[in-house]
């Protein structure tokens, strides 16, 4: 699967990457991390706060940096 | 008279004369006074504030935000915007990514502004600390004020019609839409709690900072100076704290409590007050990051509409209230 962090590259968004690795590792998930940080880009995928997190194209997660916990349950459920 | 601050008053005193044993009518007793009366309150009263409305926020995410206000009209939607405003945090690396999904959620480019304008300016930590630092009167005062130019604001631009100068790819984005979240209260008050220790984790050196400088003020500048800059012989202290606010974005926690100090020493609230709002609503940081949706001459109309709005805010409590 793809994870994909939405944010123009603040520490929130660097902080959102690394729960978000910390939860795919935990899971066992085979995953790759992509930065999107064009905004063009951001506002396509509908995102209108970020940092936002991504599963292959669907958002699942905006402006808030969530922990590994919260953030297993997005990425089992995709 | 006793208040809901006698508490912190009682423990002031304490700290200065039982733990260092100093007479608060000296400069370094009257100094650690202010630091230790400020500094609980101050972090109390941004808990409780950054609590509530982390909150009631959960209510307000940009995707309802963005439902309520699109296609609303002149003036009743701009009111609106700046009432959500008051309750929505705002972070300028956002910027960018709302103004599209405003725009292209049917939001009128005067409505966005007017929330633009109301989101940053009354947020938490400004209305926590003229709460503590100056009372509710004054904090209260600054958001009508903040609600007043962000309706304003969003008026003249949306009155302007000035959508040919936000730049053009803004209208070709296909912005997708997310959905509301619902959750439950327990979510919303753990979210509450998760984006207050995030709010204060962040601020709090520059708040304990800021009153150790306020405090160093307080107790060892001289007030006549303070007169002669900032008090009210300086006709233009007004416009000059305007333009000091400016790069001081997200120090606003650092900053308050040192126009505390001078305003105990006869700098005018007016003054404070226009100081505030520039710090808070006309950042460098975020005018950089909104160039790129709006081309210049709009970002222009919308640093003179605020600049003129701020400037006008700061003398008309000076001379008139």
């Amino acid at each position: 699967m793809k994870i994909q962090i939405l944010g123009s590259g603040c520490a929130k968004c660097n902080q959102l990457r690394e729960n978000a690795e910390a939860a795919a590792r935990e899971l066992g998930l085979e995953y790759e991390i992509e930065k999107i940080t064009d905004f063009r880009e951001i506002a396509r995928m509908g995102a209108l706060v970020t940092p936002a997190l991504a599963v292959d194209g669907k958002l699942k997660l905006v402006g808030k940096v969530a922990g590994p916990e919260e953030i297993k349950p997005l990425l089992r459920a995709s | 008279m006793p208040s809901v601050f006698t508490p912190y008053e009682v423990f002031a005193r304490w700290a200065v004369e039982r733990v260092f044993g100093l007479d608060p009518a000296t400069r370094l007793g009257s100094s650690l006074e202010f630091f230790f009366y400020d500094v609980p309150k101050v972090l109390t009263l941004l808990v409780a504030v950054s609590f509530v409305v982390g909150t009631l926020q959960t209510w307000l995410q940009p995707e309802a935000v963005r439902r309520i206000l699109g296609g609303r009209r002149l003036l009743f939607g701009n009111i609106a915007a700046a009432f959500i405003g008051i309750f929505t945090p705002f972070c300028s690396c956002s910027a960018v990514p709302l103004f599209i999904g405003f725009l292209k959620g049917g939001v009128p480019l005067g409505v966005t502004f007017s929330y633009l304008i109301s989101a940053p300016m009354v947020n938490e930590v400004a209305v926590a600390l003229l709460w503590g630092l100056f009372g509710w009167k004054i904090a209260l005062t600054y958001i009508g004020f903040g609600i007043a130019l962000a309706i304003a604001g969003g008026v003249v631009i949306g009155l302007l019609r000035l959508e040919k100068w936000v730049e053009p790819f803004v209208w070709e984005v296909p912005a997708g839409a997310g959905e509301p979240e619902s959750m439950p209260l327990r979510a919303r008050l753990r979210e509450g709690w998760r984006s207050t220790r995030e709010i204060v984790g962040k601020v709090w050196p520059y708040i304990v900072g800021g009153i150790a400088a306020g405090a160093f003020i307080h107790g060892y500048v001289p007030s006549d100076l303070v007169m002669r800059w900032a008090g009210p012989e300086n006709p233009f202290a007004v416009p000059v704290a305007v333009i000091l606010g400016v790069p001081l974005y997200a120090n606003i926690a650092g900053v308050l409590p040192i126009t505390e100090a001078l305003a105990g020493k006869g700098m005018p609230l007016g003054t404070v007050l226009a100081f505030t709002m520039a710090v808070t609503a006309l950042s460098a940081p975020e005018m950089i990051i909104l160039r790129n949706v709006l081309r210049p001459p709009l970002l222009a109309v919308f640093i003179g509409v605020m600049t003129a709005g701020i400037i006008a805010v700061g003398y008309l409590f000076n001379f008139v209230l």
